[in-house]
Parts: structure tokens; sequence; C-alpha cells
């Protein structure tokens, strides 16, 4: 396994710009998403690593080897694509040992590493049958034992759950996930789904435009984000545009005025107020804390999404759903109601990053 | 939907099943037409035939005219697709793959052929023949290359077409995931590309040589002593007699063109590529 070192990496198609400088070091082993809206530039990133687009500028480097201008079959990364882009006409087996026969190995040492790799993944009952003759997932894991098995530099991930069903999804994250970690692999994974991102990535870049908005683990974008479109990517948030009126309010432009530990939030030019919807807490009636008149109250499962009106404002509050007979479970739509919050759970932030 | 196939029997259902049996009547009644009347044993068709028979295949047969021109239109179509296929699919990737400035004219020049009427193309190419027969000091009409390069002429069109819609289809990924597995690019061309392709190749391989095979109002003027090929060849009986020979040669060009379907419907579905 190497590092991957992303140098001012830039690419424009004709005036308009997809990657805008990029910087970017993924570690020996660590899994690293690139986490934006579509067009944001992630794909094409990974395309330039995996050396299918030259960039317009910037390096690219595996360890300390420049692999800028080396064409896509001499880089050895294992990608999985989107569309897994199997092999049609060839067998599980013979997809899988396509990179080995490339590589020049004999026929007896290709098909011990092929089974290897299909025990892997747990297809070696299906070695035989053609990418038509199995489902979603089974094609994916052949896309995934067909990367591994050439043992690459870098493993790259084009979105590789997008195309499978919810339950497989959250089942295939954690068999890729796991056998990210146990052989060490350096991963760059590009994705659009933040909870896909979140529970798999040690590190997130979350990306807009071409340009990185912020780098960090899960932990440090969903609690501390960089900017009002980090916050709201990375998972849901209300976001109030206004100002710090003091040291311990924040003024919104409709005019509330929101209790905030302003020193535990060191951004100078913060024009939004940014609060998770968990991070509050909903009383019944209008007692202390913010009062506010319940507009919609959806029931979720183990969860209850409440939207309250907060003057001209309006506030998504979502808490476990409340036991039968509980004070919270009563309420109806039009409810006056309060919401409470420990004042270093808001984050103030600039609306859009400089 | 708004007509439904299957439920209750309704009478959009039964228009709709009306219309398709009447489609394939149509379809079909010239061809049973033929292989029935082959059989008959009068020689002025008509109903009902008094007695049936063999004798107009035993006629076809001692005429050495239809075997030599079966013989000839065979050779002059495995030739014309053995040619005419690998032209057309070096054209259709540099349609479909080629970054250069008139791909879409070349597109529809490749696929003009077809637009032209056989009897128009075939007096020019006869007209192109002499006057290349005077430059190059050799025959050319009347020979078994001047038939083949004019068959080709239309399995070009119909392998661009056929090979242009298989590679529009092709997933490009999977070229770039034996790339990324360390194939260089003829390798990802020969093991990858072109095993995609295979479909449609193959199905552009049958096309050009039915067309080549059934073809007459192209060929008509080329062709020329010992050069006739089984169409033409047809024509010239008919224009002396006309009895149930005819109907015995062509019951034999359809079981030929339906074996070559079969055959090759073993290989490709066909109703997938076309």
């Amino acid at each position: 396994m190497s590092q991957l070192s992303i140098e001012k990496l830039s690419k424009r198609f004709g005036a308009s710009v997809a990657v805008d400088e990029l910087d970017l070091a993924v570690r020996e082993g660590e899994l690293v998403a690139l986490l934006g809206p579509s067009g944001c530039g992630k794909t094409t990133t990974l395309r330039m690593v995996a050396g299918f687009l030259p960039p317009s500028s910037g390096r690219v480097l595996f360890d300390a080897e420049d692999v800028t201008r080396l064409p896509a079959y001499k880089r050895a990364t294992g990608m999985v694509f989107q569309s897994y882009a199997l092999f049609p006409h060839m067998s599980a087996a013979d997809n899988v040992g396509f990179g080995l026969e490339m590589r020049g190995l004999n026929a007896t040492e290709r098909r011990k590493r092929v089974e290897d790799a299909l025990r892997l993944v747990r297809l070696s009952h299906l070695a035989e049958r053609l990418p038509r003759q199995l489902s979603g997932g089974q094609q994916q894991r052949v896309a995934l034992a067909r990367a591994l098995v050439i043992n690459p530099r870098i493993f790259l991930l084009d979105e590789p759950l997008s195309n499978l069903d919810a339950k497989l999804r959250a089942e295939v994250r954690l068999e890729i996930r796991s056998l990210q970690q146990r052989l060490g692999l350096t991963t760059l994974m590009v994705t659009h789904d933040r909870e896909e991102a979140l529970t798999m990535a040690d590190r997130l870049v979350v990306m807009e435009s071409g340009r990185v908005r912020q780098i960090g683990t899960p932990r440090e974008l969903y609690d501390a984000p960089a900017d009002a479109f980090v916050a709201d990517f990375v998972g849901r948030c209300n976001i109030l545009a206004g100002r710090r009126a003091s040291e311990t309010q924040f003024r919104t432009d409709s005019g509330l005025v929101l209790p905030v530990d302003t020193v535990a939030n060191e951004c100078k030019d913060a024009s939004a107020f940014a609060l998770r919807p968990e991070r509050i807490t909903l009383r019944a009636g209008g007692a202390d804390g913010i009062e506010g008149r319940l507009r919609a109250v959806t029931y979720m499962g183990a969860q209850t999404e409440y939207v309250v009106a907060l003057g001209a404002e309006s506030v998504v509050v979502v808490q476990p759903t409340p036991g039968a007979g509980e004070p919270l479970a009563a309420l109806k739509p039009d409810d006056i109601v309060s919401l409470h919050w420990d004042r270093k759970a808001p984050r103030l932030v600039p609306q859009v990053s400089p | 939907m708004f007509l439904r196939l299957t439920g209750q029997p309704s009478l959009g259902r039964v228009l709709v099943r009306t219309m398709i049996a009447v489609a394939y009547l149509i379809i079909f009644a010239p061809v049973v037409m033929i292989v029935v009347t082959s059989f008959f044993a009068q020689e002025i068709i008509s109903f009902p035939p008094p007695a049936l028979s063999l004798r107009w295949y035993a006629n076809a047969w001692d005429k050495p005219e239809f075997l030599r021109g079966l013989v000839t239109s065979l050779e002059v179509a495995l030739l014309t697709a053995a040619i005419g296929v690998p032209i057309g699919t070096a054209a259709a990737l540099a349609i479909v793959r080629g970054e250069f400035p008139g791909r879409g004219v070349l597109s529809s020049f490749l696929l003009a052929p077809l637009a032209v009427p056989g009897v128009v193309a075939g007096s020019g190419l006869y007209m192109f023949y002499v006057m290349a027969e005077d430059v190059f000091d050799r025959d050319i009409k009347a020979t078994t290359e001047g038939l083949v390069a004019a068959h080709t002429l239309l399995a070009i069109p119909w392998t661009v077409r056929l090979v242009v819609a298989s590679l529009q289809g092709l997933d490009r990924r999977a070229e770039e995931a034996a790339a990324n597995l360390g194939a260089n690019p003829f390798t990802v061309f020969r093991r990858i590309t072109l095993p995609m392709m295979r479909p449609g190749i193959v199905a552009a391989a049958m096309f050009s040589f039915i067309q080549s095979f059934e073809n007459l109002d192209l060929s008509i003027l080329l062709v020329g002593p010992g050069r006739i090929t089984l169409p033409v060849a047809m024509l010239n009986y008919l224009e002396f007699r006309i009895d149930p020979t005819l109907a015995a040669v062509a019951t034999v060009q359809i079981i030929l063109v339906g074996l070559l379907m079969v055959v090759t419907d073993r290989f490709v579905k066909l109703s997938r590529v076309v």
C-alpha cells in the first residue's frame, strides 16, 4: 500500500473549472471520502487519480513517485466502479483473474489467487457464473474481488453502494469497511451520500464547485462545520441568518435573539447560526426557553420530527419518539412549545466560505 | 399502457390480437404460397391442385444455371460479408470513438447507398466499371470482383448501422476497468471491446450475407456469362417460362436464409441486436 498525495490538482473543461487546485493527502491505510453534490468535481478528481483523465495542472503522487503522466494501465490502482463495469463475456473467476493475467501470472498461480479473492468476498460457489447471472450485490462483490486481487497501491471506490437497495447497502458498507481496515488499504472514495461518508470514512473532504470546503473526521465536520454549506451537507441542520449580538447571544435577521456561547465559536465573520435538529430539546407549553408554535409533527418510528415556528423563522427539531402518556406524545399542530439547547451546541459559521 | 394484453377479454384486446394476426398473415402469406405452389403438379397454377409432386425440384436441379447461380451467389455473398464487415466495423469505430470534424457527415455518407434505388446505383456502377476497365485495361463488370465490390457498398451501411448501435450501447467503464487492471489500449480492444461488439458484428455479417445473396436490382447489370447470381438466373428463367420451378428454387433460397438466421440466433440473440 502506498500513500496518496494530490498537489494543486486542477481540471478545466474549456472555460469551466471542474477541479480547482485541490490539495489532499491520504495516509497509508486510511479511507478518505470525497463528499459533495453532483458536479462538485469529486468524480473528476477520482478519475484523475486513476489516470482516466489528464489533469490540467498539478500533480498526483503515490508515495514519492509522480504518476501524473503515467497511463491508467501502469498505475496499479484498484477501482470499484459505480456500475461495477464487470466484463459481461467473462465468468466471475475470469473477471477477477484478468488483472493477474495482465501481470503475467501463470494459470496455476492465478487460479489460487482468484480462489482466495472470491473466498474473501464469499462468492467461491459462483465462480463460473457470468455477470448477468449474478444479483447486484454479488456483482458488486466480484468487482471488489477484482480490484483487490491485484494488491493495488491505491484502492478507489466510485459511489460503490449507489446501485444497491437500502438493506444491502448497510451490509456491504460494513463489509467494505472491514475489508479495507483488515487489509490496510489506502482508499479514496467518492460519494454523494452523507450517511455512507460519515459511517465509512476516516476523514471526509467536502467539496463544492471544484474546491475543498473542509477536510476532517466525520465528527469534526458534523460537530464543527466550517461554514453553512458543510453544516447542511453533512447532516440536517437548522441554519438561521443573522449576526452575533453579544458574548452570549445571536440575533437573526428576523429579530429573534438566540442563546449561544460565542466563546466556543471562534469564527469572526459569523453570519449564520447552525444547530442540529437532535441537539434541541422540546417541551410542551411555553415555560422558559424559546417559545414557539408547533407547525407539524412527523412520526418516523424511532424518532419524531417537529417543525416549530419561531416568529418568521422555522426550526426542525428531532426527538426520540415519546412513549404513550408522555407530555410530548399529546402534542399537535398549533400547540405552544418551548425549545432548549446547550449554549455550546450551536455553531456560528459564515454563510458561504470566503 | 392503454391497451392491456392480459386479464379479461375486452374489445381492445380482441382488436389488438386481430391486428397482430393480420400483420403476420400479410408477412407470411407470400412465403407460404411460394412453398406450397412449389409442390403443385400442374404447370399453370390453380386451386385446388390436381396432384402434388416434386417434379419442379427435379426440373430446377436439371437446369445448370440455377446450381451455378447458387454457387456464384454463395461465393459473392461470403466475400461481400468478409470484406464489407471489417470495413464497416472500422468506420463505425471511427464514427463513435473518433474525435475529428465531419464525423456526422461521414456517418450520413456511409449510409447513403441505402437511400439510392438499386437499379440507379447499378446503372451508375455499370458506367463506372466501363470507364474503370479502360483505365485499368482489365475486366471489371461481369466478374466476381465487380459483383463483390458492388454488394460491399450495401454491406458497409448495414454494418455501420448495426455496429454503431452496439458500440453506443457498450459500457465504456468496462474498458476503463480493464485499463485499471493493467491492460494496455491494444489489449483492452482485443479482450474487452471486440468481444462486447460481437453481437453487432455477427448480426452485420449475417445481414450483409443475406442482402448480397438476395440482391437483384444492383446485380442485374453487373453479371455476365458464367457469373450469374441466383436471383438474376431466376429472372432470366422468368423471361421465357412461368411455372413452379421458380417457386422450387425460391423455397430452397428461403430455407438457406432461414437456416442461416437460426444458426446465427444460436450465437447471438438477433432480437436483442436488431
